[in-house]
């Protein structure tokens, strides 16, 4: 079976290829009803049948061996040492993400069959979203780092071009107006990471003359130990781009100017895991990098905590969502950082399912009050739109990691392995970050769907169509039950997903008893249920108390409001000086140094050519028609010789 | 003598444009058209013969001592895996360009065809040459058609673009000249006391290393000149900039090669020592190239000249590779010379299409065209992500192998060099990217892109047969690599066999 797998690129690229003429041929023209369900079901059904085909995979997977099976198409760039083919790589950690990216792929193109509906642009849209699952299919299937690079960059640039879907529409950022300026950050940012990626293959290469995966993980023990600290930093710098940590994370708030569609499959659900994924591949190496993974460490948990704090205060719906995946992710990066890979792959999970869930949510209620993102002119929609609002609560107290729903059992493995790896600082700001997590998940959950209704009289909110809310009930009911296949050891010894995994990605090695799990189990339980209550009780009881709040600690306020001024910061400290340095010290070497050079030269040309002749005529069109004449005359004396 | 046949077919065409009334201006077109689209097809068929292990082929030796019995100067000519990709180049840039840029000229046209269709002889000639003296000619003969494309149909400073252009590359083949003529006494040694000019026998020399110091920049002036090189390059963004759009795409898509492939040809392939002995600092000066390059293009307001500045950038790419001695990297080069032809060619025939409509190529004058030209921003922006290397098109293939063959160079011996180069790969979307965006993107503030037309078949089929290669190199670069891999491995066997015997000889003196 596994001959056909590379279907799973192949099909979306032949949604891509249909699609994309289409719009070549038609434009941005607005489609008949009958052409929307024709043109975007193809493009749905070429994502459906790779789901179905991994489902095949994983199935005949679990029978086979657990050594990954490679399948080569052809060579792609070969020269000196370097040899690279299209190689995937079928194991379990690449069919589990193509199983995530596909199913939750699929439900994403059902649902922008309803959002999408009359865009002019629904042919662009899905053909853009079939080119973005084909990359996202070769990122992670690749056998190769070039290869996974195809796809990093590929899912970076359809990103870019999502962003910037509705080019004409202006976006409220920091220094940012435009979509078009938002996806021109995304894209840039992630470059900087990409540099840092490119340059972790180059020395990989150096070191053991490959770069397939294969090679990689057999090779560990002939890497220079100097060597493998920086390129797992390198690597780790370029997943920070990709999956928006410190410092590269400020280009994913901005990237929600793009449909929300997108910003559930690729902003929150798929693309941004690409880093996590990546380092789970390489975990064997990243092992012998303690370093390396202690950075890592600090730097999610860090990343978590502040984008959490920053999800406080924020009104857009969206850009709170965006700063809990920032937030998320990074406890994604904790895991990974204390040896826990299998765990962040299961939080890449769960996330997928909650997060989309969300997003979809946010999505529909932004349809139903007329493209309006502030929470503050949301309200009472829990009766207007029940099965958006139902769903939407079930992510959120996955999100809030509320005991027995999918976001509980994968952040409470990733809390519970870090206090394993007595690390109680990782493990604190872990926590707080949990409480700050339960705490914005309500108030989003309440200012949006409880209370009074604070929209404007013209408004008429109303539920989507149920090609919308079925994803919606998939991916709430996912959110709920995904935590099964993670299990905490206190209930069942060896979990689904740890099983599952443990052929391609190296388990974390650390015990606990059961009682001391127990009562981590307990810690997180208390800490989700007192966020969750709290921000509920606040934000629907006690508004009066939020403005207090607000008044007294106004300079924080203020701080978090502005994201503590990152974007400024950049902006400072980056983009200005070099802009700065072009226009004023490049510039001026060219026109003034150079071409004073230049120009001195020709005057004093020009001023002897003068003394030497009488006429003012213009020298070098002289000497030049000379010139042209005896070429010609030569040229023709050697063709007129050859010839005879 | 077919492969004479292909290098002079486009002269004889030019001479048959002579032959049609000056009013007949369609039928010149055609006529030109119909000699350079014969010429790529001969240049096809000259590829199907090709074979990837021999070295020179093809040969075709004419007029031997033409300049005397003292003189072994003679017409020679033949290919080999340097010379027959950008052959192949030349072929399939000048019809489409000829196309491209078909209602572009309106005065003198039969003289403006005549001058490309010349200009077409000089580029192949160039390549094909296997005799220093004629190289030297076909240099020359391609300067000066150039010089009044740019001179007769240019922008407005035109007279200034086409002189500088001119004092720049005229004072660097001077010195070839010189440089040609020394060698060619040089070679007398192996050549039973004749001067030669004869540039398989010249292979045979292995001149001490005092004379390949001073011979490597009298030689590599011209070039470097040519590439360009920073800090010599001023002559190309103003040239670039003024030239009309046809010049444009051969200046970049061609005539540039010829700096980088005569690098090869000549420095590193003659003067093997003095290549390694200045390999770090020309590696210094292609960095600063391309990251300066970046830098000016970011600043620029003109669209035509913001990618001339991008060239800078790239070219500096392509000379890092030559000089890092790795088959990766060298292999990389010589293909990035023909991606950066299409990539650029493309955008500058691209520019072109939207001078032709608007008169302007401001960046400010534009702004949300993809609304009124969707399928030119498409193309547009496809051309633009080969350009900044997006793996899956042709520059992510020549940059990559540039960079890592430079990273795990031993004659580099840092790896600094390829990572401040990677350095441009950033900076190639800094500067490429807003621009996208304020033409492209965005509402229409000017009412004069209203009603802009999109692209009409006659573009569109030059842009697609661009970007069809484009793609090809990018998925599948096996059969563009393949033509040069044999050449690229025995360089480097040269370089480092040269190399070896001069350390011993340092090593061991007696």
């Amino acid at each position: 079976m596994h001959n056909f797998s590379y279907l799973l690129t192949l099909l979306p690229l032949l949604g891509f290829a249909v699609t994309g003429l289409i719009y070549l041929i038609r434009k941005d023209n607005a489609l008949s009803n009958s052409m929307e369900k024709i043109i975007g079901g193809f493009s749905s059904l070429m994502i459906f049948l790779p789901f179905v085909l991994t489902l095949v995979l994983i199935n005949g997977l679990s029978e086979a061996p657990a050594s990954p099976q490679l399948l080569k198409l052809y060579t792609w760039i070969a020269a000196g040492s370097l040899d690279l083919s299209i190689t995937y790589r079928l194991d379990s950690l690449s069919l589990l993400m193509s199983l995530v990216v596909t199913g939750v792929g699929f439900l994403i193109h059902l649902y922008s069959l309803g959002y999408m509906h009359k865009d002019p642009g629904f042919v662009r849209f899905f053909s853009y979203l079939n080119l973005f699952i084909f990359s996202m299919m070769n990122l992670i299937l690749a056998e190769n780092m070039v290869l996974m690079f195809l796809g990093w960059e590929g899912v970076g640039l359809c990103s870019y071009l999502l962003i910037g879907f509705w080019h004409e529409k202006s976006f409220d950022g920091v220094k940012i107006s435009s979509t078009g300026e938002a996806a021109n950050k995304a894209f840039i940012v992630n470059r900087i990471g990409d540099f840092a990626m490119l340059v972790a293959m180059f020395w990989i290469f150096k070191q053991i003359d490959s770069l397939s995966f294969s090679s990689i993980l057999q090779n560990t023990q002939s890497f220079d130990p100097q060597a493998i600290f920086w390129i797992t930093l390198l690597i780790f710098i370029g997943s920070t781009g990709k999956s928006a940590q410190i410092p590269l994370f400020v280009w994913l708030p901005d990237a929600m100017a793009g449909p929300t569609p997108v910003s559930a499959l690729i902003h929150a659900a798929t693309m941004v895991t690409s880093g996590i994924y990546l380092i789970a591949r390489l975990s064997p190496l990243f092992l012998i990098a303690p370093d390396t993974m202690m950075i890592i460490a600090y730097v999610g948990v860090l990343t978590a905590f502040f984008a959490a704090t920053i999800g406080l205060v924020q009104n857009d719906i969206k850009k709170v969502l965006a700063y809990s995946t920032v937030s998320q992710l990074g406890y994604m990066f904790l895991a990974l950082g204390i040896g826990a890979f299998s765990t962040a792959i299961f939080h890449v999970v769960t996330h997928a399912f909650f997060k989309a869930c969300l997003f979809l949510g946010s999505g529909s209620v932004i349809h139903a009050m007329h493209e309006e993102q502030d929470i503050r002119k949301m309200g009472g929609l829990f009766k207007v739109m029940p099965s958006t609002a139902i769903t939407f609560l079930l992510s959120s107290l996955a999100l809030a990691g509320f005991p027995l729903f999918s976001g509980f059992f994968s952040k409470d493995a990733i809390l519970s392995f870090t206090f394993g790896a007595h690390q109680p600082v990782l493990y604190a700001l872990g926590l707080l970050t949990a409480l700050l997590t339960a705490f914005y998940s309500m108030r989003l959950f309440s200012l949006t769907f409880l209370g009074q209704p604070r929209w404007s009289e013209g408004k008429h909110p109303h539920e989507s169509p149920a090609i919308m809310t079925l994803p919606l009930w998939i991916l709430a009911i996912l959110s709920f039950l995904g935590g099964l296949i993670g299990l905490p050891a206190t209930i069942q010894e060896h979990n689904i997903i740890d099983t599952w995994l443990s052929a391609s990605v190296s388990l974390p090695d650390f015990h606990l008893s059961h009682s001391v799990e127990w009562v981590l189990i307990g810690i997180s339980s208390v800490v989700a249920i007192s966020g969750v209550s709290a921000g509920l009780w606040i934000y629907t009881k006690q508004p009066a108390l939020i403005t207090t709040l607000h008044k007294q600690f106004l300079l924080l306020y203020k701080i978090l409001i502005n994201k503590y001024f990152v974007d400024e910061l950049y902006h400072q400290l980056i983009t200005t000086p070099v802009r700065q340095f072009s226009k004023h010290v490049c510039l001026w070497v060219d026109t003034t140094i150079i071409d004073g050079i230049i120009h001195t030269i020709g005057k004093a040309t020009i001023v002897i050519g003068s003394q030497l002749r009488e006429l003012q005529q213009g020298l070098i069109q002289n000497y030049a028609f000379v010139m042209t004449m005896g070429i010609l005359a030569i040229l023709s004396f050697l063709l007129i010789k050859i010839i005879v | 003598m077919i492969l004479t046949l292909t290098i002079f077919l486009p002269l004889i065409f030019g001479i048959l444009v002579f032959g049609v009334k000056k009013e007949r201006v369609e039928l010149q077109k055609w006529i030109a058209l119909t000699g350079s689209a014969l010429t790529f097809g001969l240049s096809l068929f000259l590829f199907t013969q090709y074979s990837s292990q021999a070295s020179f082929q093809f040969e075709h030796l004419a007029l031997h001592n033409w300049l005397g019995q003292t003189f072994d100067t003679a017409y020679r000519v033949a290919l080999d895996g340097f010379s027959m990709p950008l052959f192949l180049l030349t072929g399939f840039l000048f019809p489409l360009t000829i196309i491209g840029s078909w209602n572009d000229i309106n005065h003198n046209n039969r003289e403006y065809l005549f001058l490309m269709l010349m200009l077409e002889t000089g580029v192949l000639g160039v390549f094909a040459a296997t005799d220093l003296f004629l190289f030297y000619l076909f240099w020359e003969a391609m300067l000066i058609p150039m010089y009044f494309i740019i001179g007769l149909w240019g922008g407005k400073s035109r007279i200034y673009a086409a002189t500088k252009y001119f004092i720049y590359t005229l004072s660097g083949s001077l010195l070839m000249l010189i440089g040609i003529i020394y060698i060619g006494y040089l070679g007398a040694g192996e050549n039973a006391g004749v001067f030669t000019t004869d540039y398989q026998k010249l292979l045979e020399l292995n001149l001490p290393l005092d004379q390949q110091l001073w011979l490597f920049w009298i030689f590599g002036i011209s070039f470097f000149i040519k590439v360009p090189l920073f800090p010599v390059h001023t002559w190309l963004p103003d040239a670039h900039t003024e030239a009309p759009t046809a010049g444009s795409v051969i200046l970049a898509g061609v005539l540039l090669k010829m700096g980088t492939y005569a690098l090869i040809r000549f420095n590193l392939t003659l003067f093997p020592l003095a290549s390694h002995e200045f390999s770090m600092l020309i590696a210094i000066l292609s960095i600063i190239g391309i990251i300066y390059g970046a830098l000016l293009a970011l600043v620029q307001t003109d669209i035509k000249r913001l990618v001339a500045y991008s060239s800078v950038s790239h070219l500096g790419f392509v000379v890092l590779g030559l000089f890092a001695f790795t088959t990766e990297a060298l292999q990389g080069a010589i293909l990035q010379m023909v991606n950066h032809g299409l990539s650029t060619g493309l955008l500058f025939m691209l520019i072109g299409m939207i001078y032709s409509r608007r008169h302007t190529r401001f960046i400010s004058e534009f702004g949300g065209i993809k609304k009124t030209m969707p399928v030119f921003t498409s193309i547009f922006l496809i051309t633009t992500l080969a350009s900044v290397g997006l793996p899956g098109l042709n520059g992510f293939v020549g940059e990559f192998l540039i960079l890592s063959g430079s990273f795990k160079s031993l004659n580099y011996g840092s790896y600094a060099y390829a990572i401040l180069a990677s350095l441009g790969v950033v900076l190639s979307v800094v500067y490429m990217l807003p621009m996208i965006q304020k033409v492209f993107h965005g509402k229409i503030t000017n009412d004069a892109n209203r009603t802009l037309k999109d692209l009409n078949p006659r573009e569109l089929m030059v842009s697609v047969a661009f970007v069809f290669f484009m793609v090809w190199i990018g998925v599948a670069p096996g059969g563009f690599l393949n033509i040069s891999e044999h050449a690229s491995e025995q360089l480097l066997e040269r370089l480092s066999k040269s190399h070896m015997q001069s350390s011993m000889a340092t090593f061991n003196p007696n």
